[in-house]
């Protein structure tokens, strides 16, 4: 049985910037993650925005965490080579009243602390953003928000996190927690953690669970809040339409939501979406023509331009909803427990300033923070070869043939960048799909799951058959005419 | 009895309706040529196909060899012919043509590769 | 350093050595074939059945031996060389264009190309089927590498959406390899696809087709699990109330071929963007003099053999332009 300082539960966004952060210092760290690979929960559905911190309520802890957490997760980018594109975000108005609504909003986040704000008229949407509606009066432009690539940016930290000595453990779900309070904190292992991967004992415990943090909670006795997961339909558009805007662009936020928006991807591919809708079942991800219809008269009244020829793949994701705001806090009632939870947008831009945060907390709740002598920052820049200029991939071929091995026609990934995704931790063909791309263009793996599949087998030594699109259950092919004698 | 055929021997694709009896055919009707009357008898006495699959090589470029028989199986062998086909190995290279199964199931037709294959 | 070409073909199927043949015969005597794959023939190589060749040779043969009558042609004339694993990335209106093979890197100016790139398939995502998004969703044409070039099965409980000929051939490649075609959903009234493979493929086991019904839902988290299936009107709008569920492990896409052309569309070619092909009066010609496009990439073609009759065209008119050059 493993003694830890502290135990991570849930491999998203979220959890891996708090294990990361805690690597920094000279603390024993595991982080359990239910599924094959990490982030396969509410992060691979996530759109990709880093906020700026406009459309949040000036008091709340959501709010101030994005202000910070935009700012952190260009300078954790940099560090670890995930590339951020500070495109900028346009809210718009279509009318004089809304105008007024622009206003208040820029007042708001101002109180929050979002930097460089401006209210921009018709003529310069006009010049900047020329296939916006013409019937758009102005707009609140925040330039510092960006986008990143949601699963990249988890892959990152978390190997990151594993240099600084983070142990991960994927495939491993927490069945039941035993808090043993009354032993005090002497030594080591006030809970203790059963999972489908054997027992974990620890002094601190981080839930960072997403969808299921109130499940988790309640196995630890903390039984006050309920996660409402709310459904995000997301229409992804061919890569043709790469500069169908130049910033992402969103109408003026609802109640609950910020409304249909025309997101830049990191890849290229402009997104149209979420859909927001509360729902009962954690694991629904379906996507209706309902959701396409609802998504695409919003989109089209922005951008009149889209077409609906230009969606080459779409799909769903819940928001982990626990109220309005992010519940983050030490309990009392259980010491050494934290929750992480209802972490829902702007959860992503939130992340590093949430990780800073739970440091802190855990540190006013007794964790002994000792700084290590080294911390590893540097991570190699992995490369894709589709963003790069023809000189430099003539580079890359000269130094590797196998840069030369196209796999995925449609994105352009190579053999080398398959090969490099699972020496890094790809174990699916989702998470080889996540890290390169490949599967991810029009004809949707039409013509290289064959080869991605060989070359998976070839490196995890598994059989055709044992091969996953996201792990057990969801094997590819169900024979092999090998095994049939 | 009477079945309804649809003759495929040319792309008109006439609904043949023909009479049946004893197994044998004794009259057809809706054909606008005499191709009707013999896809008929065919279809009804004798129906046949040929065969296409791959089979499974061992130690060379390709994991699957594609074959055919180099003529008509009867409809009611194509399942034995496929176990026969699943139970096949090859472990030399092959050209278009080579016969990989001669007299095929005893029917006097042949299993032919249909693609090159290297070692 | 650039390398300068009379004649470059990307693609090697059907269409490209057609057209490599045909330029040959004309004159050309320096031609550059690029085929991606690591073998030529292109799709004919999965595509075993038979039904190929019966114009153009007048023999009915296997796609395979189809492509083996052009592969011994292409092999004997030197004056065409063929370029494996070659993956073209980059293509200019001054018809620069740049391939990269395992540890090479090259750029060609040609007098002349020829394109004949291919069609993909229609995904499940165009044709807009909602639901969930596990393992088990194929196009017809993966699940046909996957049986015939890699000899796996995809699954064993079958539903094909679409009646044209690549799902009525893998409807009866499913049931031979021992799996159950549940049924085979086509939106139109009638079927897609030739008579002789409804016949053979679908009549011949007794595959139940649904016409006028479309797949309304796909559900499953990991694994495939059922479809919803449901009747639709004139205009294709779903009858509520008609719905009904078969059980299924996999769904197999054959909803139509989309033209190939993202090449020809960076250097600037015009283009038909309903069909994805070059906006062209006449066969195989651009709005680039000297850029042609063959094969399913000119328009999607329902037999090999007029692929192969209007490709050799192809070759003919770069020739002729060539030519006029001089």
């Amino acid at each position: 049985m493993d003694a830890y300082d502290i135990v991570v539960i849930g491999g998203g966004v979220v959890g891996v910037s708090i294990a990361r952060e805690l690597s920094r210092y000279k603390l024993r760290i595991a982080l359990l993650e239910k599924e094959e690979e990490l982030a396969f929960g509410v992060s691979k559905a996530n759109s990709g925005i880093i906020h700026p911190g406009t459309q949040n309520p000036p008091h709340s802890l959501k709010g101030g965490l994005c202000v910070l957490g935009n700012r952190l997760t260009k300078k954790v980018c940099k560090m670890l080579g995930v590339e951020f594109k500070e495109v900028g975000e346009l809210i718009v108005a279509f009318s004089e009243q809304e105008i007024e609504r622009l206003i208040s909003l820029k007042k708001e986040a101002e109180m929050l602390g979002v930097p460089r704000l401006e209210i921009v008229n018709s003529e310069w949407l006009r010049a900047n953003e020329p296939n916006l509606s013409k019937d758009a009066v102005a707009a609140l432009f925040a330039p510092t928000a960006g986008v990143v690539s949601p699963y990249r940016l988890v892959y990152a930290l978390s190997e990151n996190a594993v240099q600084n000595g983070v142990e991960i453990h994927t495939q491993t779900l927490v069945q039941d927690i035993v808090p043993l309070a009354a032993h005090g904190s002497n030594g080591k292992g006030r809970f203790e953690i059963s999972t489908s991967k054997g027992i974990f004992k620890t002094e601190y415990l981080v839930n960072a669970a997403g969808l299921f943090a109130d499940e988790i909670a309640k196995m630890a006795g903390i039984d006050d809040f309920k996660i409402r997961p709310r459904k995000g339909q997301e229409f992804l558009l061919d890569k043709k339409r790469e500069h169908l805007t130049n910033h992402v662009i969103f109408p003026l936020p609802s109640k609950t939501s910020k409304g249909i928006l025309i997101i830049k991807t990191s890849d290229g591919n402009p997104m149209i979406g979420p859909t927001a809708q509360d729902i009962d079942d954690k694991n629904d991800l379906s996507t209706s023509e309902d959701g396409l219809k609802e998504v695409f008269a919003s989109a089209q009244k922005m951008i009149p331009s889209i077409n609906r020829n230009d969606i080459i793949a779409y799909f769903a994701g819940l928001r982990p909803t626990a109220g309005d705001d992010f519940i983050i806090r030490h309990e009392e009632k259980v010491p050494g427990f934290v929750n992480v939870a209802g972490i829902q947008s702007p959860g992503l831009s939130s992340a590093a300033a949430i990780a800073i945060f739970v440091s802190e907390l855990l540190k006013k709740n007794g964790l002994s923070m000792e700084r290590k002598l080294i911390f590893h920052r540097s991570e190699p820049k992995h490369t894709h070869l589709f963003t790069l200029p023809l000189k430099r991939i003539k580079k890359l071929i000269k130094g590797d043939a196998s840069y030369g091995d196209i796999v995925c026609r449609c994105e352009m990934v190579s053999a080398k960048e398959v090969r490099d995704a699972i020496k890094r931790g790809a174990r699916t063909l989702d998470g080889i799909k996540f890290r390169t791309r490949a599967q991810a263009g029009r004809c949707h793996g039409s013509f290289c799951t064959t080869r991605l599949m060989k070359i998976l087998g070839e490196e995890t030594k598994k059989a055709a058959t044992a091969i996953t699109k996201r792990g057990p259950g969801s094997e590819i092919v169900k024979q092999d005419r090998n095994d049939t004698r | 009895m009477t079945r309804k055929i649809r003759c495929i021997d040319c792309p008109k694709g006439c609904s043949l309706s023909v009479d049946i009896e004893n197994g044998k055919v004794v009259g057809v009707n809706g054909n606008e040529c005499p191709k009707g009357e013999k896809h008929a008898i065919a279809e009804v006495e004798n129906p046949v196909r040929v065969l296409t699959s791959a089979v499974l090589s061992h130690g060379l470029a390709l994991k699957m060899i594609p074959v055919r028989t180099d003529g008509p199986v009867p409809k009611t062998a194509q399942k034995k012919a496929m176990e026969e086909i699943k139970r096949i190995r090859i472990n030399q290279p092959v050209r278009v043509g080579t016969v990989i199964a001669g007299n095929f199931l005893g029917l006097g037709i042949n299993l032919i590769a249909t693609r090159d294959c290297e070692a | 350093m650039i390398h300068d070409r009379d004649l470059v073909i990307v693609g090697a199927g059907p269409a490209g050595m057609a057209a490599a043949i045909a330029a040959h015969e004309s004159g050309v005597k320096d031609i550059l074939l690029l085929e991606r794959d690591q073998y030529l023939g292109g799709i004919l190589n999965q595509c075993i059945h038979t039904g190929f060749g019966i114009e153009y040779f007048k023999e009915i043969l296997t796609g395979p031996e189809y492509a083996d009558r052009f592969i011994n042609q292409i092999r004997k004339i030197p004056e065409i060389e063929v370029s494996l694993k070659s993956f073209v990335v980059h293509l200019t209106k001054d018809k620069i264009l740049t391939f990269i093979k395992p540890g090479i890197i090259e750029e060609v100016r040609a007098k002349a190309i020829i394109m004949a790139t291919g069609c993909r398939e229609k995904t499940r995502e165009m044709i807009h089927i909602g639901g969930t998004r596990p393992a088990g969703i194929f196009s017809a044409g993966l699940a046909q590498k996957l049986i015939n070039i890699e000899g796996l099965l995809p699954g064993k409980k079958v539903i094909v959406v679409g009646s044209g000929d690549i799902g009525l051939i893998m409807a009866r490649r499913f049931v031979l390899e021992g799996a159950q075609v549940e049924a085979v959903v086509e939106i139109q009234s009638q079927t897609q696809g030739l008579l002789r493979n409804v016949v053979q493929c679908i009549e011949d086991f007794d595959i139940p087709i649904y016409f006028k019904h479309k797949i309304s839902r796909i559900y499953g988290k990991d694994r495939v699990e059922k479809v919803g299936i449901v009747r639709v009107d004139d205009d294709f709008n779903e009858i509520s109330g008609s719905g009904t569920e078969i059980e299924c492990d996999t769904v197999l896409i054959s909803a139509g071929l989309i033209p190939e052309n993202e090449l020809i569309e960076m250097a600037g070619v015009e283009i038909d963007k309903k069909r994805n092909t070059p906006a062209s009066d006449e066969l195989n010609k651009t709005s680039i003099p000297g850029l042609f496009v063959c094969g399913n990439s000119f328009k999607v073609y329902d037999i090999v053999d007029s692929v192969s009759r209007d490709s050799a065209k192809a070759g003919r008119l770069a020739a002729e332009y060539l030519k006029a050059l001089k």
